[in-house]
């Protein structure tokens, strides 16, 4: 038979057993949609990283006190602290050829108090050029003054959340709150933005980094982030950063270095895995809907034996038959498919609607990979019922006895 | 046309053999009109069936305008069917859910025609069996009558050189049986080879040859 003709005659079929045609057409939807919606879960939280990591800019180099032996993976958040990474150690680094700036940070936990609130949040103490090397920008005020890496003024900048929960609408510029021991006069407020690198700059006060050795009465730092100029190498950089400290740490450089290059291709590489693995799982509901697909055919060969061995004895050889059987299974697949994608692709796009911070997006490869293996599920499933019907004796299947 | 020489057929039944066909031999010139008779189980549907090549024969030989069929492929002997042989059967076997015209317009898909050879071929067929105006209408729609005729214009839509009729009116009445069987025999006198099993004698009695089985057996093979 000639493909139109094929495609007419099992088109007649499915239309014919309307119920049976839909829930097979449902069973491959389900499949194919969880397929896209999962992958682009998957693939969204590989954008969000790949977002977060480049709004810190790519020539970011984070030093961190301690060497972690782990290579790849995720970066060491808090390593062991052999020697300290000191504000002298910082500003040495500070001054290496290819870099432009760097800011030294002190973090801790401090109480926060304004009248009757008070609450602990992270404090973290630096320099001026944390805001610029962070990419961090002020709704209200300015940053930390000039000095703040030499002198222990009182002064703070407070995330946008504490900010509200401290002051409410009010404008807290002058205003003087406690943080532990010690008095700062707020002089500027973070414009509102979301987490960054595991720590939430909502919820964080920002003193100068002399302020915070008072504080926390401690001269280690938690980290250095350095701004790499782009014009030199990063590899270059690195090395003189880690000559630098051994030269300054009697001969150790006990310190890890995080790019943002290095940490965005190990995050990419887990998530793309995680992805691959997730539709891997979804995919397993395209092969539930084979099953059925065999199952339904087996019935469909089986009541259908009559009109196989009249479609025989008017001359359709094994083969014509064969391919009616896995044509019908093949079309029911490439609907079912089209379907899921829209149904897949519909519930991203609603779903993007309701969580805009989220880049949700089905990756590239999710509707090749769905359309591939619901048509593959298809084809293999309806192998065997197809291959019954093609070997019935015509004879035999209209006399209607069985087998 | 045909030649049978020592057609064998056996089959198990419950365990045990049974001779279906037991050393046939018949020869059939073109144009014929031949009736079989014999009571029921004597082999007559085996008969047709291998003479339409549905069945296989266990021994002898068949040969079908001079060519040999035995050793055939399934795909040799569709395409054989397709091109020489038209069958109706009994109990119509037109597919329910496509309407008179699909159904006729099968054999037409099978030998992958045109649509527009499709349209003139069924048109001509549904006008000489005389229903042109029930083209669009489900088999279940139909009298048994029309249903058989439907069957008879499906079978006869490729211009077949042999026609096998397997108690074509044994599902009928007798009015509509005379009618269907006064169309193939329009058809014979057309020139198609008419093989014709029947239980009916004042029906067989209108063939020019008559062959009558017995247990698998050719008795008698008349000819007026
Ligand atoms: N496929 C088959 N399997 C087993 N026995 C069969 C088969 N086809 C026919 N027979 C047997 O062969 C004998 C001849 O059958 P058939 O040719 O149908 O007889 P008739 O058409 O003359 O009534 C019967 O006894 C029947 O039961
Ligand atoms: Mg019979």
């Amino acid at each position: 038979m000639k493909l139109v003709d094929q495609l007419h005659f099992n088109l007649q079929l499915l239309r014919r057993h309307r119920l049976r045609t839909g829930l097979l057409l449902l069973s491959i939807t389900v499949g194919v949609a969880s397929v896209i919606m999962l992958t682009s879960l998957g693939e969204g939280a590989r954008r969000y990283v790949e977002q977060e990591f480049s709004s810190l800019g790519n020539q970011l180099l984070i030093v961190l006190p301690g060497r972690t032996e782990t290579t790849g993976g995720a970066p060491p958040i808090y390593g062991t602290t052999p020697r300290d990474l000191t504000i002298a150690d910082a500003e040495a680094l500070g001054q290496l050829p290819g870099i432009s700036r760097f800011a030294p940070i002190i973090a801790g936990t401090g109480r926060v108090s304004y009248r009757s609130f008070a609450r602990d949040v992270i404090t973290i103490g630096t320099n001026a050029d944390f805001f610029p090397v962070r990419r961090l920008s002020l709704s209200l005020g300015q940053g930390l003054p000039a000095d703040a890496a030499s002198l222990a003024a009182p002064v703070c900048v407070l995330g946008a959340r504490l900010k509200r929960e401290l002051f409410g609408n009010a404008n807290p510029i002058n205003q003087w709150l406690r943080i532990g021991d010690y008095r700062y006069r707020v002089v500027g407020v973070l414009a509102e933005r979301g987490e960054s690198l595991g720590l939430d700059m909502r919820d964080m006060a920002i003193i100068p980094l002399r302020s915070a050795e008072a504080l926390f009465n401690s001269p280690g730092l938690f980290r250095v982030l350095l701004e790499m100029k782009p014009q030199v190498s990063q590899e270059l950089i690195k090395d003189r950063v880690r000559q630098t400290i051994r030269r300054r740490h009697e001969g150790e450089d006990d310190v890890t270095l995080i790019s943002q290059d290095s940490v965005l291709s190990a995050f990419n590489e887990i998530l793309t895995t995680l992805t691959a693995a997730v539709a891997a799982i979804a995919s397993i509901s395209l092969i539930v809907a084979g099953v059925l697909i065999m199952n339904i055919s087996l019935i469909s060969v089986s009541q259908r034996r009559a009109e196989i061995g009249l479609l025989k004895a008017l001359g359709a050889s094994g083969a014509a038959v064969r391919q009616l059987f896995i044509g019908e299974a093949l079309m029911l697949a490439a609907v079912g498919t089209l379907i899921g994608i829209a149904v897949g692709e519909a519930v991203v796009a609603l779903a993007l609607r309701l969580f805009p911070d989220f880049p949700l997006a089905a990756p590239w490869w999710a509707e090749l990979a769905a359309a591939l293996i619901a048509i593959g599920c298809g084809l293999l499933f309806s192998w065997y019922p197809a291959n019954k019907a093609a070997g019935l004796d015509p004879v035999r299947a209209m006399r209607g006895e069985p087998r | 046309m045909i030649e049978l020489q020592q057609l064998d057929k056996t089959y198990l039944l419950g365990g045990k053999p049974l001779h279906a066909l037991d050393q046939v031999d018949l020869s059939i010139e073109a144009g014929e009109y031949i009736a079989i008779t014999g009571p029921s189980g004597s082999g007559k549907s085996t008969l047709l069936n291998m003479v339409g090549l549905l069945d296989r024969p266990d021994q002898g030989r068949y040969l079908l305008n001079g060519q040999a069929t035995e050793q055939l492929t399934e795909e040799q002997r569709a395409a054989l069917r397709r091109a020489h042989i038209g069958f109706i059967f009994q109990a119509f076997h037109l597919i329910p859910r496509l309407s008179c015209y699909e159904n006729i317009e099968l054999p037409l898909l099978l030998a992958e025609r045109s649509r527009a050879e499709r349209r003139q071929r069924v048109d001509r067929v549904l006008a000489q069996v005389g229903l042109a105006k029930q083209a669009g209408q489900r088999p279940n729609q139909l009298s048994g009558g029309q249903m058989q005729r439907v069957a008879i214009a499906r079978a006869i839509v490729l211009q077949p050189a042999l026609l096998l009729a397997d108690e074509p009116t044994g599902n009928l009445d007798q009015k509509s049986g005379r009618e269907v069987i006064e169309l193939l025999e329009a058809l014979n006198r057309d020139g198609m080879t008419l093989l014709l099993v029947t239980h009916d004698p004042t029906l067989s009695d209108r063939a020019r040859r008559r062959l009558q089985m017995v247990d698998g057996r050719i008795v008698s093979d008349t000819t007026l």
